[in-house]
C-alpha cells in the first residue's frame, strides 16, 4: 500500500495542483453569471439566445472551457495551447481594433473555422442558430459585454491586383515594421525574439511559421491575413500594426506573406520570377522614417 | 509563494487599516482654503539587492546602445544615500470632491529608449491621457497587461522605428505590468491611481501637489516591496511630511 502510494505520490500531488487550479483562477462564480443569462447575439438576421445554448455548451464545450467559462475544464491540464478564459473577454480573432471586443460575427466565425494547431475543432456541423446561441452564451461569461460595445470593425479596402511591384513593396513593409523579429526573415518563425514569446498568462507561445503550409489561427483568406496584423491577436505577443501600416501597404504585405507560404499562388510564382531574397536584418533602417 | 501570501496578508491588513481610517476621517469637513502638499522621502533600509544584468545580444541595436553602460533590472533602484527611486505615492483615503475627481491635463510620457522603458514606472490618474513614444531604431511592441475585470482592457500595439506616439488612458486604479514581447527584458509599470500622486526621484524625494487641507492616508507603492501607508494631516497652504522606509530583502 505504502509503495503504491509512493509510486503514485507525484501524480497525486499533480492532481491536487490541477484540482486547485480552477479554484485559484476562476474570478467569477455562478452567481455573477446568472444575471447575464439573457445575453443575445446578432449575426446577420439570426438572434442567438444564451439560454438556448446551455445544452450544447455542456455537450461540446464544457470539457475544455469549463462550467464557468474560465478555460479550466477537465481537459485543461492536457491542452496546449490552453482553452480561452471567456471571463476575461479577450479574443485573438477579431475584425475590431486591439483592446476592443470582437463582433458577434467574429466569434461565430471562430466557432465555424476552429483554431488550427489547437484542440478547438471546426463547429461547422452546428446550425447557424446553434452557433449564434453559443456565441451569446460565450458572451455571458464576461462582464465586458454589459459595460462595453464591440469595437468598430476595421475598414478593408478592395483587394488590388497582385503585381511584382506590390510584392517587392510588401517585402519592404516586412523589413520596415520588423515582422522578422519573431517570424524570421524567411517566415520560419525563427526570428531572434521567437524563442522567448509568451502569451498574456505567461505561457510560452509560438510565432506563426509561414513556410509549413499551416492555416493561420484566425483564417487564411487574404482578408483574414490583412485583419490579423491590422488588429493584432489580443492575448498574444502579436501587436496591432494599424498605426504603422497604411491600408495600401497592408495589401502589399499580404501579398508578400503569401509568397512566403509553400502553397501554389500567383504571389509565389511572381516572387520566384523576381528571385526575391529574404530581408536583411542587418540592413540600416530605411531613412526618412 | 510565501511572498505572495505575505502580499495578500498585507493587502488584507491595509484594507482593514484603510476602512478603519476612513471611518475616523468620515464626517470631517475639508476646508476649501489654499491647497497644501505632502512631501517626504522614501528610503531603503539595508543593502540594495543585486540587480541582474541584461543580455541584449539578441538585438544588436540594443546591445550597441548599451555597449558602455550595460543594462540591468530596475526592480529596486536605490541611490547612494539609500533613496528609493520609482516609488509611487498617492492618497489612498481621505480625498473627496474635486480633489478626487479632477484629472490632470499634463500628459506623462513613457519612452522606449535604448531598449529600456524610461521611466521604469509611470504613475497617472484615472482617465489621464498618457503617451507612449519610441526613440529607438528597432521595433518594439507596447503591451500592457491589466486585469480586464477591473475595467482596464489590455491592448498591444507595434512601434517600429519612427512610429507615431500611442495616446491612451485607463479606466480604473490598478498597477499594470507593461512589456515588450520582442525584447523580453523590457518590463515596466503603469501605476493608475485616483487623485493626486507623485513618483520618487533618484534621491527618493517626492512631493504630492494640489492637496486640499484635510487628513489623509498616504500609500507608498514599490514594485518589489509592496505598499506602506501613513496618516498625514495637511493644513491650508502648508506642507505635510511623510517619510517611508522599506526594508531591503
Amino acid at each position: 500500500m505504502r509503495r503504491t502510494l509512493r509510486k503514485w505520490s507525484p501524480f497525486i500531488a499533480a492532481a491536487a495542483v490541477f484540482a486547485l487550479a480552477p479554484a485559484l483562477s476562476a474570478q467569477l462564480t455562478q452567481y455573477d453569471l446568472e444575471p447575464r443569462s439573457g445575453m443575445e447575439s446578432h449575426i446577420g438576421n439570426i438572434t442567438g439566445h444564451a439560454k438556448d445554448a446551455k445544452a450544447d455548451y455542456r455537450r461540446f464545450c464544457v470539457g475544455c472551457h469549463g462550467e464557468l467559462g474560465d478555460g479550466n475544464g477537465e481537459n485543461f491540464p492536457w491542452l496546449d495551447p490552453k482553452p480561452r478564459d471567456f471571463q476575461l473577454g479577450i479574443f485573438k480573432c477579431r475584425s475590431t481594433p486591439t483592446g476592443t471586443l470582437p463582433t458577434d460575427e467574429d466569434l461565430s466565425n471562430t466557432l465555424a473555422r476552429g483554431l488550427d494547431r489547437s484542440n478547438m475543432p471546426q463547429w461547422s456541423n452546428l446550425t447557424k442558430q446553434q452557433r449564434a446561441d453559443l456565441v451569446a452564451w460565450v458572451k455571458h461569461f464576461s462582464p465586458r459585454w454589459v459595460s462595453e460595445k464591440p469595437g468598430t470593425p476595421i475598414q478593408i479596402p478592395a483587394e488590388p491586383e497582385v503585381t511584382p511591384e506590390r510584392i517587392k513593396a510588401g517585402r519592404d513593409v516586412f523589413a520596415k515594421v520588423q515582422c522578422w523579429k519573431c517570424h524570421g526573415v524567411e517566415g520560419k518563425a525563427d526570428g531572434p525574439s521567437a524563442a522567448t514569446l509568451t502569451d498574456d498568462q505567461g505561457r510560452p507561445i509560438l510565432a506563426f511559421n509561414f513556410t509549413e503550409g499551416a492555416r493561420p489561427k484566425c483564417g487564411s483568406t487574404d482578408q483574414d491575413l490583412y485583419k490579423i496584423f491590422m488588429t493584432g491577436l489580443d492575448g498574444t505577443p502579436m501587436p496591432s500594426f494599424a498605426d504603422n501600416i497604411k491600408p495600401d501597404e497592408a495589401w502589399d504585405l499580404v501579398f508578400y506573406l503569401k509568397a512566403l507560404e509553400p502553397q501554389k499562388s500567383k504571389e509565389k510564382a511572381i516572387a520566384k520570377q523576381l528571385g526575391l531574397k529574404p530581408v536583411d536584418p542587418n540592413a540600416p533602417p530605411p531613412s526618412g522614417q | 509563494m510565501k511572498s505572495r501570501y505575505r502580499r495578500i496578508l498585507s493587502a488584507v491588513l491595509s484594507t482593514v487599516v484603510l476602512i478603519g481610517g476612513g471611518a475616523l476621517i468620515l464626517g470631517q469637513r475639508v476646508n476649501a482654503a489654499g491647497e497644501g502638499k505632502i512631501t517626504g522621502s522614501v528610503k531603503l533600509n539595508g543593502a540594495a539587492p543585486h540587480m541582474k544584468g541584461i543580455d541584449m545580444s539578441k538585438d544588436p541595436y540594443c546591445a550597441k546602445a548599451h555597449a558602455t553602460d550595460p543594462g540591468h533590472l530596475e526592480t529596486v533602484v536605490a541611490g547612494a544615500n539609500g533613496g528609493l527611486e520609482n516609488v509611487v505615492l498617492y492618497i489612498s483615503d481621505g480625498l473627496s470632491g474635486s480633489a478626487l475627481t479632477d484629472v490632470p491635463t499634463a500628459v506623462p510620457v513613457f519612452d522606449q529608449k535604448n531598449c529600456v522603458y524610461t521611466p521604469h514606472v509611470l504613475a497617472m490618474d484615472i482617465g489621464q491621457k498618457f503617451k507612449v513614444v519610441t526613440s529607438d531604431q528597432t521595433a518594439h511592441n507596447i503591451h500592457p497587461n491589466p486585469n480586464p475585470m477591473t475595467g482596464n482592457i489590455p491592448w498591444n500595439q507595434s512601434q517600429p522605428p519612427g512610429a507615431p506616439p500611442v495616446e491612451k488612458s485607463w479606466k480604473a486604479a490598478e498597477v499594470i505590468p507593461v512589456q515588450c514581447n520582442i525584447h523580453p527584458w523590457m518590463h515596466g509599470w503603469f501605476v493608475v491611481v485616483k487623485g493626486p500622486y507623485a513618483t520618487t526621484d533618484s534621491s527618493g524625494a517626492y512631493t504630492i501637489n494640489n492637496v486640499p487641507p484635510g487628513s489623509y492616508t498616504v500609500t507608498a507603492w514599490q514594485e518589489e516591496y509592496g505598499t506602506q501607508t501613513q496618516k498625514v494631516t495637511v493644513a491650508g497652504g502648508q506642507s505635510a511630511t511623510a517619510d517611508f522606509t522599506f526594508k531591503a530583502k
